[in-house]
């Protein structure tokens, strides 16, 4: 048998990130988990490297390595959350989460077969075609898929705009100041010109 | 040499991780959303294997798609999750219940 680097290293990263979302699902502390949860995407990654996928691979290390999963901790060190209670129920889901897990596993690996072992990749379809895997994607995307590629920005920007109302609180009696409603402030807003009748001082005898 | 199958079952035991993170966690709706990238992700690994070994772009372009939506999808779950906790202190499933009758 030859020695096949590609197959060794696919096997590597394939341990690491099999390893890697085991220990998402199971560690206590959530920021362990999302820190899982990172190297789960940067192994797959690694895997979709192989699969000659370049421009998705990096793609997945920015977005969600670079974003997504900043979010994640952002938000799981903001919350204070009291952990005890979220654990209980552990133990006893654990079996039929795995039965029903594993059932599935089996299912799939049995739907995939081991004849498909033996099918070796054909060539990789970019360098047939004679250009990179991201012209190859582009050609693809702003072609064929120019519309749902314009949808896809559509939603990314209601996302945005959706995040922000969501989480936008106006607190009352906090003591901030508003640049807006101080430079916009008149004369008449902070003085009030009263108009009345002149008086004469009352003679009382007070003085003699 | 590496086959369509390899990344297969690699997508596949991703997939039934992610479902038995979903059965052992239920409480936790933080790893509930993890356990639903998971999910997204092992789909991509299949999604990229089968562009790969079928030649056929369409299969990258629709990873690009989940990928904007997981994004859109987790941006707006993580603010509706702040939004829960500021409003009700709680992040455990079973106490979110008010809509019961």
């Amino acid at each position: 048998m030859t020695f096949d680097f590609p197959l060794l290293s696919f096997y590597l990263f394939g341990t690491i990130t099999v390893l890697a979302a085991l220990a998402v699902i199971s560690v206590r502390n959530p920021v362990h988990a999302a820190l899982c949860l990172v190297l789960t995407f940067f192994s797959t990654a690694c895997t979709w490297l192989l699969a000659d996928a370049e421009f998705l691979a990096i793609a997945l290390v920015l977005v969600y390595v670079g974003a997504v999963m900043v979010l994640f901790l952002f938000v799981v060190m903001m919350l204070d959350i009291d952990l005890v209670p979220l654990r209980e129920g552990f133990v006893r889901a654990m079996p039929v989460g795995l039965v029903v897990a594993v059932v599935m596993l089996v299912e799939m690996l049995t739907l995939i077969g081991i004849r498909s072992m033996q099918i070796p990749a054909p060539a990789e379809p970019a360098a047939a075609a004679g250009m990179s895997n991201t012209a190859w994607l582009a050609t693809a995307l702003f072609s064929q898929f120019l519309l749902p590629f314009e949808i896809a920005a559509l939603i990314l920007t209601v996302a945005i705009i959706a995040a922000i109302p969501l989480t936008l609180r106006r607190r009352v009696g906090v003591k901030t100041q508003h640049p807006a409603q101080q430079v916009a402030v008149t004369a008449g807003d902070r003085v009030r010109i009263v108009k009345m009748a002149s008086e004469k001082p009352v003679d009382t005898g007070a003085a003699r | 040499m590496i086959t369509l199958a390899h990344f297969l079952t690699l997508g596949a035991i991703l997939f039934c991780i992610a479902i038995a993170g979903i059965f052992i966690n239920r409480k936790n709706v933080i790893v509930l959303l993890m356990a639903i990238e998971l999910m997204l992700l092992a789909v991509n690994t299949n999604f990229v294997a089968f562009s790969r070994y079928l030649g056929d772009p369409s299969g990258q372009v629709f990873v690009f798609f989940i990928l904007t939506v997981a994004a859109a999808e987790s941006a707006i779950g993580l603010a509706i999750l702040v939004v829960l906790f500021r409003n009700r202190a709680t992040i455990n499933v079973a106490e979110i219940d008010s809509l019961k009758g």
